[in-house]
């Protein structure tokens, strides 16, 4: 240990649970597969199995770090790793949700505008491009006219929470630093309490959108890209919410320490990427419509 | 600090603990090892299964393209097999086999004791077991299996029955698998290297694995992204890609080649660093350019992400557009020149030797040129508007990537076989490996390019009859070709078995860590307390 | 009106290989190795011998048509060259240095030579100049490949599965062009060929797009179901047909003659089987074929001939005759004969007449099964006619392109009869 960049390597014993996990992945993906084509219950059984397991090695997994990090096994080369590994996969992250985005700017910025203009008046006559549309096929059926989401209502709030909820959670970094466990806790609470508020409001805007707007996942290519990325932030916004209820347990639990509390960090910066997202989302999604 | 300090003791004792007492063996100690060379060497197992698989696939290609006329399989089952012949070679041969080469060397190569992430090392391999489960099973369902071509352009692949979905969630988990891989990869070049191993001192091989990971965290989401707008557009009533909807099927070909074009560098770059620890090592000389071939490296994957529009030249894009594109990819050559002439530039003056790994070397950089140049020809829009989807393409991509990956993934093998075994490969057999498998493959490539400049259409089962003895000769070429990979796997198999003892340095030449300052065959923990780097002799 | 037109191309096609009902069925068996086994490539070998003698080994692009496949011929030529050219300078410089640099002829390594920032330089801005130069020429064809101004014809090319529809809008008539290689010719994999593939096998085409010389045509490119390609390799277009955009391309033949081109984007099981043949005719000749065709194909052409058709014998309510199967049997409905009776007159009546036997099927159990189902059930029904004194050779086994579904189970589970369609039918 003689020398200062690296103090040890941390030889991290066999384990079962990457092959479990793998096995869960089988389970998922065929069950995916049936369920997609309305094989049931024969792919509803399979997802569950595979789901079952996931969480089965998730717990054990997560469980082995966990020990391993509190029982002081972790040193400060374990910690900077995990820290490159956490910022690569955010980046991996913003790449996935910029293939929706990437959707959306070329169904408003060409497709659309495409099949209104003239060359394409010979397959869709009558045809008149702007944005919101549900697209030349179903646009000249007015049972499929529908509305879209007033960015000051729901979706005004919905930024609110989530900005709020970046300063409740900073909040509660700064009193773990300071080594103030209640406010800690109360931070945290305060944050996943305002996770779990906005999913709430999601749901109820996606109902309020199916049922008043008729504005629906099929409704062409604006509801097409409208869902997918609301709807894969959401899915994000649950696994955020998820994650930082486990650390709110753990700080419960009296885990962490003042000047070393990765897991604590890397729930909150993906909380802040969730929260970025829904910025862009904010904005291309209901304000500029 | 000094928590740590104190800690360590117990990380070894559990370590050693596990090593010398209660390992477990046999398969279990696969199932659950976290040594990155137990999982390097799963990788290239794995991989070299596949690459058999695909290849019999491919033999099956051409032996119902010896004729005219449908003899071998149906229409329908054809494409089946264009289309998992390409996925199982790219995403189960290929990319595998460099991350078994990533998984051996990087930690040997920088002074680590293992991956970052052990465990998460070890879930990226067996993720890779679905997947194929998925991919090969997608064979027996009522359809069979997704008969699209590897690029999965809807509306056809709309079309396509649950061997699509199967396909899809394969593409899935391997993209996951990858995903992890690269982190891991990263993180530790990034984070494990041994006190004095500075990025500039980092051996070629190490180097173009940061980049290709890099591109592989930045893509392979994009992929992930594609194809699930695929998967909602099968099954619910999305239309990204459809134009009744107000979608546009060329929208899926951008969003593809965003990720296909970096996809063949990432093919392609792990091979650069093989064949840049190899030449030098067998011209007894420093790598030429060290600097410049890592900026050239770098700059082929920047460029990578701008140039996906060649390959959809013929989907009536405006002129402004092709003009980029075209320009775009034309200023790849330039980079990848550079790597060409800063190997010849090794060779020169050097003093060399031509063991069977050297071979591959020569084979790589003539050959891999050769796909370049054609590469180039398909670059220039107008005569891509007469190759384009003609065997002309089919030729190029196989020039880069049997002689470019491929070749470098062979000659790897040989080149580290000792290291890892600790036994000597049987030379003359490989020497004959290489010959008879540079010339059949010749044989069954080079024609193609006349074929696609006579104008024969990619995935077609069956031809008009001019185009019919170069296919004859060209599946005459595949089968030799195909067969002579026996060689390859006999002449592991032996080594393993029976080689003999190999000396801790075989290459005289070589200078990178796992040579200088380990002994032969590698043990199973290696570097334990980092070594401490000094400037080879090259680098001041 | 989308899935309509497309309901019309597959009876089109079915119609058109109807001399080879074997087709249908045999290459849609939803099987993942319809029938093959690798040992069949054995057999393929042997079959060598069995090879009629072939054109000569083609080595370059073909003799050009237009002025852009020209263009196109002269620059891939000409970067051709200059890669030969750099590829010889690069790998003389290799093989010397492998000859002269081995350490068996005692070269010893000059291991300063190993960095050099003028040669790295020199040899990066170098192909960056040919680069240009290469970049200039391609520029100027590709703008001139773009400029689609004043058409003196203007064709709207419509791509299906798999074949094509030709439309000259002036003219008010369009008409489908499919493979018209006989599938003896093709054959059938572990089968003996029943005919050797001659002559243009797999380029020939019963309708071809038929244009005058030294014309601007312009095509406007689209497709009915999935992405097709356009490809003439001697006129210098190959464009993707996109199904819901139209794109649009131009060429002007500066010679008669008959060009062949294939599909160049795969679309499924027959991507390999709709080649295209444009033939470039003098105007007169283009004249005199577009008046014919108008009365071949144009809307009031069409409707003339069906009168015509109407007058010779009046098709019976009995079509589409429908026979109602229960469910799993193969066996007639108790209520068949009558039909059957009905349809058999028709054609004693009709000479010339032919007809299509269809079978479908419900949603409910196997999808492979049911598909067989299907399929014995119309053989059942073609018995039942050719013991009614009908010739097979004009029954046709016609498998629907969809064989599922039906609003109801119970009249999805039917085989229909239906007359043959004789000659194209218009899309719209
Ligand atoms: C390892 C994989 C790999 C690599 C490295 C490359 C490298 C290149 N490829 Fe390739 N390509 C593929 C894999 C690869 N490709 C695949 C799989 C497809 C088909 C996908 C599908 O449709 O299924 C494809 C298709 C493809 C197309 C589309 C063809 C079509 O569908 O119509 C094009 C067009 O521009 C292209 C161009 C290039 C170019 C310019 C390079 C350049 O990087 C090459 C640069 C190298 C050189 C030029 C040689 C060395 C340079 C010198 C010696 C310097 C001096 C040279 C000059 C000054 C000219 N490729
Ligand atoms: C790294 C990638 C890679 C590799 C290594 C190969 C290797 C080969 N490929 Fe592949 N190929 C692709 C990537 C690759 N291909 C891609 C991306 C496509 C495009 C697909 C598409 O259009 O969508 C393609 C398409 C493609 C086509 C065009 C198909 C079509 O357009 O319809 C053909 C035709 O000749 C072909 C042939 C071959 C041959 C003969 C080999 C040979 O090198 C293989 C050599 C054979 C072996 C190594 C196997 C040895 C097998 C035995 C000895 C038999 C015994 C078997 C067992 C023991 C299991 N390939
Ligand atoms: Cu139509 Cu391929
Ligand atoms: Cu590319």
């Amino acid at each position: 240990m003689a020398n200062a960049h690296t103090d040890g390597y941390y030889f991290a014993p066999p384990s079962k649970w990457p092959v479990v996990g793998s096995l869960a992945l089988l389970f998922m993906g065929s069950g995916a597969v049936f369920s997609v084509n309305f094989i049931q219950p024969v792919g509803y059984s399979l997802l569950a199995i595979g789901f079952a397991i996931l969480l089965y090695m998730l717990f054990g997994w997560f469980g082995n770090v966990i020990n391993e990090s509190e029982s002081g096994l972790y040193n400060k080369q374990v910690d900077a790793s995990y820290r490159w590994s956490m910022g690569w996969f955010i980046f991996s992250e913003v790449m996935f949700f910029a293939a929706f985005f990437g959707a959306l700017y070329y169904a408003r910025v060409y497709s659309v505008p495409w099949l209104g203009d003239v060359d394409n008046s010979l397959l869709w006559a009558g045809y008149e491009a702007q944005w919101p549309s549900n697209g030349p096929y179903l646009s000249g059926n007015p049972e499929y006219n529908f509305g879209t989401m007033s960015a000051m209502g729901i979706p005004a709030l919905n930024t609110f929470l989530l900005l709020a909820s970046g300063v409740t959670v900073t909040w509660a970094h700064h009193a773990l630093r300071a080594g103030q466990r209640t406010q800690l806790i109360v931070g945290l609470a305060m944050t996943v309490a305002l996770g779990f508020i906005f999913l709430g409001f999601q749901v109820y805007e996606y109902i309020h959108a199916y049922s008043d707007l008729n504005l629906k996942l099929t409704s062409g290519v604006f509801g097409s890209t409208f869902f997918m990325l609301t709807g894969f932030h959401g899915f994000h916004v649950t696994l955020g919410a998820i994650m930082l209820t486990v650390i709110l347990f753990r700080c419960m639990k009296g885990h962490f320490k003042p000047d070393q509390h990765f897991g604590f960090e890397a729930v909150a910066w993906y909380w802040h990427f969730v929260d970025v997202v829904w910025l862009g989302l904010f904005l291309v999604v209901y304000v500029f419509v | 600090m000094a928590s740590s300090s104190h800690a360590n003791p117990h990380a070894h004792a559990g370590d050693h603990a596990h090593d010398h007492h209660g390992a477990p063996a046999g398969l279990a100690k696969y199932l659950t090892t976290t040594n990155h060379k137990d999982i390097g060497t799963m990788y290239l197992w794995f991989s070299l299964v596949m690459f058999f698989a695909g290849g019999a696939m491919a033999l099956l290609i051409r032996a119902e393209l010896f004729q005219p006329g449908l003899q071998v399989v149906q229409p329908e089952v054809f494409n089946s097999l264009t289309t998992v012949h390409a996925i199982v070679m790219i995403f189960g041969a290929v990319m595998p086999a460099f991350v078994g080469f990533a998984n051996w060397l990087i930690p040997l190569q920088i002074g680590a004791a293992d991956m970052a992430f052990p465990r998460m090392n070890n879930w990226s391999f067996w993720l890779m077991i679905p997947a194929a489960i998925l991919l090969f099973a997608s064979f027996f369902v009522p359809g069979g299996a997704a008969g699209s071509g590897w690029t999965l352009y809807p509306p056809l692949v709309i079309q396509g029955g649950i061997s699509t979905d199967m396909t899809i969630f394969a593409l899935h988990i391997l993209g996951a698998s990858s995903i992890m891989g690269s982190i891991n990869i990263i993180t530790t070049i990034l984070n494990l290297r041994a006190p004095g191993m500075t990025l500039m001192r980092m051996p070629m091989f190490t180097w173009t694995w940061l980049i290709t990971a890099y591109l592989m965290i930045a893509v392979m989401p994009v992929l992930a992204g594609a194809i699930t707008m695929l998967l909602t557009d099968r099954h619910f009533g999305t239309s990204f890609f459809n134009a009744a909807g107000g979608g546009d099927p060329t929208m899926f070909m951008h969003i593809f080649w965003f990720f296909g074009h970096p996809e063949v560098y990432i093919l392609i770059l792990p091979a650069f660093g093989i064949m840049s620890q190899i030449i030098p090592t067998f011209a007894r000389k420093p790598l030429f350019g060290y600097a410049s071939m890592v900026y050239a490296t770098a700059s082929i994957a920047l460029l990578s992400f701008i140039v996906w529009g060649h390959h959809m030249f013929t989907v009536g894009m405006p002129s402004a557009g092709q003009l980029f594109f075209m320009y775009a990819t034309m200023l790849i050559a330039v980079p990848t020149g550079v790597k060409i002439f800063n190997w010849i530039a090794t060779m020169w003056r050097g003093s060399m030797t031509f063991e069977t790994p050297m071979l591959f070397a020569v084979g790589f950089v003539f050959l891999f040129t050769l796909g370049g140049f054609s590469g180039l020809v398909l670059a220039i829009v107008p005569v891509d508007i007469t190759l384009h989807n003609t065997y002309y393409v089919v030729a190029h991509f196989h020039y880069v990537l049997f002689p470019g990956a491929i070749y470098a993934i062979m000659g790897g093998t040989y080149f580290w076989l000792p290291k890892w075994t600790g036994k000597m490969y049987n030379e003359t057999l490989g020497k004959w490996h290489f010959w008879i498998t540079t010339i059949a493959f010749n044989i069954t490539f080079f024609p193609q390019h006349f074929l696609g400049l006579a104008g024969m259409p990619r995935r077609i089962p069956d031809y008009a009859l001019q185009f019919a003895e170069w296919n004859m000769i060209s599946t005459i070429g595949a089968f030799i070709l195909g067969f002579s990979q026996l060689l390859f796997v006999y002449n592991i198999v032996m080594t393993i078995r029976s080689g003999k003892k190999a000396e801790d340095k075989p290459w005289e030449g070589a200078d990178s860590l796992e040579w200088t300052h380990l002994p032969t065959p590698v043990p199973y923990h290696t570097f334990e307390t980092p070594p401490v780097i000094k400037p080879l002799a090259h680098q001041h | 009106m989308k899935a309509r037109s497309m309901k019309n191309n597959i009876n089109q096609i079915e119609a058109n290989s109807a001399e080879c009902s074997c087709l249908p069925h045999n290459v849609a068996q939803p099987t993942a190795f319809g029938g093959p086994a690798p040992l069949v490539s054995l057999a393929a070998f042997a079959g060598l011998l069995s090879t009629p003698a072939f054109a000569g080994y083609e080595v370059n692009i073909a003799p050009p048509a237009t002025s852009i496949a020209a263009q196109i011929y002269d620059l891939h030529l000409g970067i051709l060259t200059v890669c030969a050219v750099i590829f010889v300078i690069v790998f003389s410089a290799m093989f010397y240095s492998i000859f002269k640099f081995r350490k068996s002829k005692g070269a010893k390594p000059d291991v300063n030579f190993h960095e050099s920032t003028l040669i790295e330089i020199i040899w990066t801005t170098i192909p960056f100049i040919i680069l240009i130069a290469m970049a200039i020429p391609a520029t100027k064809t590709i703008l001139d490949m773009k400029d689609t101004s004043s058409p003196d014809l203007t064709i709207k090319v419509t791509a299906y599965q798999w074949g094509w529809n030709y439309e000259y809008s002036l003219d008010g008539f369009n008409f489908y062009s499919n493979l018209s290689t006989s599938w003896d010719q093709i054959g059938q994999p572990g089968q003996a060929r029943t005919e050797q593939p001659k002559g243009d096998y797999l380029l020939e085409v019963d309708n071809p797009m038929v244009v005058p010389v030294g014309k601007r045509i312009k095509l406007l490119v689209t497709s009915n179901d999935v992405i097709h390609g356009w490809y003439v390799p001697q006129l210098g277009v190959n464009q993707y047909g996109i199904p819901g955009f139209i794109k649009d391309v131009w060429f002007k033949a500066d010679r008669t003659g008959s060009f062949k081109g294939q599909c160049s984007q795969i679309c499924g099981k027959l991507h390999g089987y709709m080649p295209i043949t444009v033939d470039v005719k003098s105007e007169a000749d283009y004249a005199a074929w577009a008046k014919s065709s108008k009365m071949k194909w144009s809307k009031e052409g069409i409707e003339a001939a069906a009168a015509a058709t109407t007058a010779a014998a009046s098709t019976p309510q009995a079509f589409p005759a429908k026979f109602l199967f229960d469910s799993g049997k193969v066996a007639l409905p108790g209520d068949a004969d009558k039909l059957v009776v009905s349809v058999v007159d028709y054609l004693k009546a009709n000479a010339d007449a032919k007809i299509d036997i269809s079978g479908f099927t419900d949603k409910t159990g196997n999808t492979i099964k049911n598909a067989e189902l299907a399929k014995d059930r119309a053989k059942a029904i073609r018995e039942a006619l050719k013991a009614g004194g009908i010739a097979e050779a004009r029954i046709n086994m016609k498998k629907p392109e969809t064989i599922i579904g039906s609003s109801n189970d119970e009249d999805a589970r039917r085989v229909e009869i239906t007359l043959a369609v004789a000659q194209a039918t218009p899309a719209k």
